[in-house]
């Protein structure tokens, strides 16, 4: 009995490391396991074992259009709100000007702000201007919300970096220009990578501002959305999961070569 | 890229300097020439406006108002890359994502230079780090990355190499090494160096010329021995080494000495080491010039009578004395450890006695403890 109660308390972050982690990937690993069900209609009841869905993730009507247009906003919103946040966030990180301290604050807001009132005031701005709904009206909106996780994330960035590595590039014969392509940049670069990812993943998940713009245009969450209670086809499992992989790789990958950056190899 | 401001050479020279934020100023008409090919220190505590000039000279910071110049050539308004100055940081400042190679080659291949690879190599060989040329900065130890930083600038052969507390980072015993080793870099070179420190040791072993900074002005220059043995302020007497001040008057004069009257004792002073306005002095003595005797033996020079040993703190090379004198100030002795005589003990009354010709007189107006209270060891 006190062996047991030893074992216990020694071990009780490990267990409690597995029950967390497990809760946390229960959603995942059941996304996973019924890309693989043999279903009929609707994906709830696991039927057998197939591999039918990975072999033609595109076999259900819509799903990959869908998918598409996901891909091509959030690729496209990621490029617009990146270039934008990260310019936002030299110039907040970098330079004094009257108003810095009020757009700091500002820049917060639509971060804070709930996505329902964001959506349906960007609908009532593009109504009143209008302008289709449509493909081009989720883009802004994304943009729009996308901006300030990346002035956010790059700014963190920003000051981070010792601003005697710039005065050392300059002493060094090299000029705004060369400083800012030689130092700045490289050094911020990383900042700027992980906000365009942190981009990407907010624009292709979101639902409830792209549902108050979208009109006809149907997103990869729209299309989850409505067919959840018809029966959601395993391709969307199938996509599901995909996803949840090659952001696993990214993660990864990213950890490697910022691992073979920092040994210099 | 390279204009004529470049490659300027000669002194540099600083003229009525000066650098206010809102009302105060860091750096206060500050005038001075430093000769090429010199090896020039700017002491003083943390604030003194040392660091503010050397950033002036580099041009990271903008004059309020005065004039910098190098040789015939006017740099005072000339952007940091096109002085021909290079910075050693305090932290180093070496960039994170480029290689030591690169490192050192980032400032010849700004400006263009052709054998880029035999430059660096020969530089490294310098600095005795040749198989480091891979390496990331995160990977060298402190002194390894206060080397190539050293590296990094004198590379550049600049007409100026500016050192901003370049060991402040450093423990105690590789900062004695590194002193030692930047003397034989610049002997070497032959490069013009202004190092910026408050650590009055570091200055005195480095140094050829120092200039002592307080409140933004120089208070005194003057070679390392100059400084110590006859400063012309309180400042200066406590903040290089420490020092006795005794409030006197001069009440006669004798040849090449004044006779000042010490609270009723009799001591001697050379006029020429005198800096007083007026006969109301502060007469000064170094504690390791000082000898302690028991009563009244007799030695040679000037001697006080009366005091009594209150704190003794043996510390191998010496023993250092307080001793409280008839008109109840402490007064602190140094004595060398050389003659296997034990040290007195708490409670001796004693008699100290010195060579007149060791001792100094400052203006009696000023504030006995200036300079006294920095702790030079606080940034």
């Amino acid at each position: 009995m006190k062996t047991l109660t030893r074992w216990f308390s020694r071990n009780l972050i490990r267990i409690y490391m597995v029950l967390g982690f497990t809760y946390l990937f229960i959603p995942v690993a059941y996304t996973f396991v019924f890309s693989f069900n043999d279903y009929i209609k609707s994906n709830l009841v696991w039927r057998g074992f197939t591999f039918n869905n990975w072999k033609n993730p595109c076999g259900v009507l819509d799903v990959c259009p869908a998918l598409g247009n996901s891909m091509k906003i959030g690729l496209l919103a990621t490029f617009i709100a990146t270039i934008l946040g990260t310019l936002i966030a030299f110039a907040l990180g970098r330079y004094a000007f009257k108003g810095r301290a009020v757009t700091n604050t500002l820049i917060f807001l639509p971060m804070a702000s709930p996505e329902l009132v964001l959506g349906a005031s960007l609908l009532t701005i593009f109504l009143n201007l209008g302008m289709n709904l449509g493909f081009w009206t989720i883009v802004i909106a994304h943009v729009m919300f996308c901006i300030s996780f990346v002035v956010v994330t790059v700014k963190a960035r920003i000051a981070s970096l010792d601003p005697r590595l710039e005065q050392a590039a300059m002493d060094l014969y090299a000029d705004e220009r060369e400083t800012f392509r030689r130092v700045t940049f490289p050094l911020v670069a990383p900042g700027i990578a992980g906000a365009a990812l942190l981009a990407f993943s907010l624009s292709f998940d979101d639902f409830i501002i792209t549902n108050f713009n979208s009109g006809t245009t149907i997103t990869f969450p729209l299309y989850v959305y409505t067919h959840a209670e018809r029966g959601l086809p395993a391709q969307a499992n199938v996509i599901g999961s995909a996803m949840f992989f090659l952001a696993l790789l990214i993660v990864v990958a990213g950890q490697i070569v910022g691992k073979k950056v920092k040994v210099g190899k | 890229m390279a204009d004529a401001s470049t490659s300027a050479k000669g002194d540099l020279k600083l003229t009525n300097l000066t650098k206010s934020y809102g009302e105060f100023k860091a750096v206060d008409d500050l005038s001075l020439v430093i000769p090429e090919g010199s090896f020039f220190a700017l002491l003083g505590p943390s604030g003194c406006g040392k660091t503010t000039t050397l950033r002036m000279i580099a041009g990271l910071e903008e004059p309020t108002s005065g004039k910098i110049s190098i040789g015939a050539t006017d740099i005072t308004d000339k952007r940091p890359y096109q002085r021909p100055v290079n910075t050693v940081f305090q932290n180093y400042a070496l960039f994170p994502h480029l290689t030591i190679f690169e490192n050192i080659a980032f400032g010849l291949r700004r400006r263009g230079i052709k054998d880029v690879k035999e430059q660096v190599d020969k530089v490294l060989n310098l600095v005795e780090l040749p198989h480091l040329a891979d390496r990331k900065p995160t990977q060298l130890s402190g002194g390894q990355q206060q080397r190539i930083a050293v590296a990094r600038a004198i590379v550049n052969r600049p007409a100026l190499l500016l050192l901003d507390e370049p060991l402040g980072a450093l423990d105690l015993k590789l900062r004695r090494q590194m002193q030692i080793e930047l003397k034989w870099i610049q002997t070497e070179v032959g490069l013009t160096f202004v190092h910026v420190t408050h650590d009055q040791e570091e200055a005195m072993t480095m140094a050829d010329t120092i200039a002592v900074m307080n409140e933004g002005r120089i208070e005194q220059m003057g070679s390392p021995a100059e400084l110590y043995d006859n400063p012309k302020t309180a400042f200066v007497a406590n903040f290089l080494g420490q020092s006795n001040l005794i409030e006197g008057s001069i009440v006669d004069s004798d040849g090449d000495y004044h006779v000042v009257d010490l609270h009723g004792q009799k001591a001697k002073v050379l006029k020429s080491r005198t800096h007083s306005k007026n006969n109301s002095v502060l007469y000064a003595i170094r504690p390791e010039k000082l000898r302690i005797d028991l009563d009244n033996q007799s030695r040679p020079g000037n001697r006080f009578t009366g005091g009594r040993i209150v704190d003794v703190s043996y510390i191998g090379v010496s023993t250092q004395y307080q001793v409280e004198m008839p008109w109840k100030q402490e007064i602190m002795v140094f004595e060398q450890n050389d003659d296997g005589v034990p040290p007195l003990d708490k409670g001796d009354e004693v008699t100290l006695s010195w060579e007149p010709s060791f001792s100094f007189a400052l203006d009696g107006a000023q504030d006995a403890t200036a300079g006294s209270e920095v702790n030079p060891e606080e940034e």
